[in-house]
């Protein structure tokens, strides 16, 4: 599905963020990538959709090297891979159901898009999608108008509209409090498990990636230092991820 | 004694709170040009006097106002009209590209340096100055004007759609951009909502702003009721000033209202029934304020 070879990334010459990242997603199952702020991890997710460009390294999605591609080509790979953003990133001033629409921005021609003259399936599946995270009704609202937890159920709508056949997650979590967080991640684990989309998700909160994810990638300083089960995940292994030990107390 | 006892019983100012040399020095040089200039524009109390005199004179020739030629009248108006509307449309619709590829958030340095060169030309001259130039260019007349506030617009339009475009949160954009949605799409659904209500509110100041123009590119022959309120004025009839006057204050409060109406509806989704409620200005304020 997803193999990540020899990924460097480095924002200023001489100061790597990312050393050397091998990386294989299967087809199904949430992999969550976990480790400490700075080391990383939101690069890599976005290295995955080239919303950041990697120094160098091979990054294989159905076979096409993503790192290669640009202009026409490189949209045409990011509609195939739906991401979901910390702080929601919806278009505050549009409403729910333009927000939910976006997603298919990737298949709609600009002309049709400016007219908002989307194809009727794509209405009717905003509609159901509304259903399933438990908006419906909401779908004239303003974006700007709706909660953190709604919100980010509308980004994760937007994200399921591409049809995709990888979610990314940065984050998702991480602005919410505790019970919506849980909230979130049911609802992300739900559609990915019921869609057959793979899911890979960035968090901080190691309870969370226990909980929820198949897999886990742990990151220390730009590198991968476990990947394994969650149960694999004991306090020397935390240790190796995070650093130190009196957080485990 | 230190100087801060002093201080503390009111016989003195503490240093540190003295002001410095130079800006006592910079008070002392402002004062004394002032002084030096009004000495050489002969500004004197006599001089005072005949001018009020002379104002005196002629406020009372002012009224009553005299709207005789009304059809004169209107038809100045009706052409300051026409030069308005046309150059604040032909105007933002030549702003719309030039603030947009003006934005260096969007576009590479190759696109944003002629833009911004283009708004730059359009906004070093006072309109008047630039409708003399179309004058002699194209000749006497409407076109004239329309021209010389098209460039106005241009210059005003596309300078602050540049800014308001830089402004936008790039997160919301890049959420788009991460659908692999093309380039013109994600300025339908990722740059033009952020900008949109700002982008409305400028337009209708410009609309106002051109008509105010308009009623004065005519003083050097670009049309509209300028050329009206010149003629009157080189002709002493100034009861018929008074009343070209009279009529661009109403055209111009009449703009007015119509540019906080379009306000109210654009950015504050108001109908045209809440306009009539009271309140309803106050409402709009709070939403150029976001």
């Amino acid at each position: 599905m997803l193999t990540l070879k020899q990924l460097n990334k480095s924002y200023v010459p001489g100061k790597p963020v990312l050393v050397d990242i091998d990386l294989a997603i299967e087809a199904r199952g949430i992999t969550a990538i976990i480790g400490a702020s700075g080391t990383g991890k939101s690069t890599l997710i976005r290295c995955v959709n080239r919303l950041v460009d990697p120094t160098s390294g091979q990054i294989l999605f159905d076979g096409v090297d993503l790192a290669r591609l640009s202009g026409r080509a490189l949209r045409h790979a990011r509609r195939h891979i739906g991401m979901v953003f910390q702080e929601y990133n919806l278009v505050e001033r549009l409403s729910v159901m333009e927000n939910l629409l976006c997603g298919r921005l990737g298949f709609v021609s600009p002309w049709r898009a400016w007219r908002r003259s989307f194809p009727s399936d794509d209405v009717r599946q905003a509609h159901e999608l509304l259903e399933v995270v438990g908006l419906a009704g909401f779908a004239r609202q303003r974006a700007d108008a709706l909660s953190g937890g709604q919100r980010q159920r509308v980004g994760i709508a937007r994200a399921v509209m591409q049809k995709p056949k990888l979610l990314l997650a940065d984050e998702p979590t991480s602005s919410l409090d505790p019970k919506t967080s849980v909230e979130i991640m049911e609802l992300l684990a739900g559609v990915g498990r019921e869609r057959g989309i793979p899911v890979l998700v960035n968090m901080h909160d190691v309870d969370l990636a226990k909980r929820f994810a198949d897999r886990v990638v742990g990151m220390a300083g730009g590198r991968i230092v476990f990947d394994g089960p969650p149960d694999g995940l004991d306090d020397a292994e935390l240790t190796r991820i995070y650093g130190g030990q009196g957080w485990l107390q | 004694m230190t100087a801060s006892d002093a201080a503390a019983r009111g016989g003195g100012r503490d240093p540190s709170l003295a002001p410095s040399p130079w800006s006592r020095a910079i008070a002392l040089a402002l004062v004394a040009y002032v002084i030096y200039a009004s000495a050489q524009m002969e500004l004197s109390w006599d001089r005072f006097l005949v001018g009020l005199d002379n104002a005196q004179r002629f406020f009372g020739r002012l009224f009553p106002p005299n709207f005789e030629r009304a059809e004169l009248l209107w038809k100045g108006l009706k052409e300051s009209l026409e030069i308005a509307v046309l150059a604040s449309t032909l105007g933002i619709l030549l702003a719309l590209p030039v603030g947009l590829f003006a934005a260096r958030n969007l576009m590479p340095p190759w696109v944003t340096w002629p833009a911004r060169l283009v708004i730059v030309l359009a906004r070093s001259f006072h309109p008047v100055i630039v409708a003399i130039l179309f004058v002699k260019a194209v000749g006497f007349g409407a076109l004239a004007g329309i021209l010389a506030l098209t460039v106005a617009s241009i210059g005003f339009i596309g300078k602050l759609l540049t800014e308001a475009i830089e402004e936008i949160s790039d997160k919301q954009v890049e959420a788009i951009r991460a659908t692999g949605a093309p380039f013109t799409s994600v300025l339908a659904f990722g740059v033009v909502p952020q900008v949109f209500g700002r982008f409305i509110g400028f337009a209708t100041y410009q609309l106002d702003s051109n008509l105010r123009n308009s009623t004065m590119v005519g003083i050097v022959g670009a049309g509209g009721i300028g050329g009206t309120l010149f003629a009157a004025f080189q002709r002493f009839d100034y009861d018929f000033v008074c009343a070209i006057l009279i009529a661009i204050i109403a055209l111009i409060m009449a703009g007015e209202i119509l540019a906080t109406a379009v306000r109210a509806i654009f950015i504050d989704n108001a109908t045209l029934r809440d306009l009539f409620r009271r309140g309803a200005l106050r409402r709009v304020r709070h939403a150029e304020d976001d």
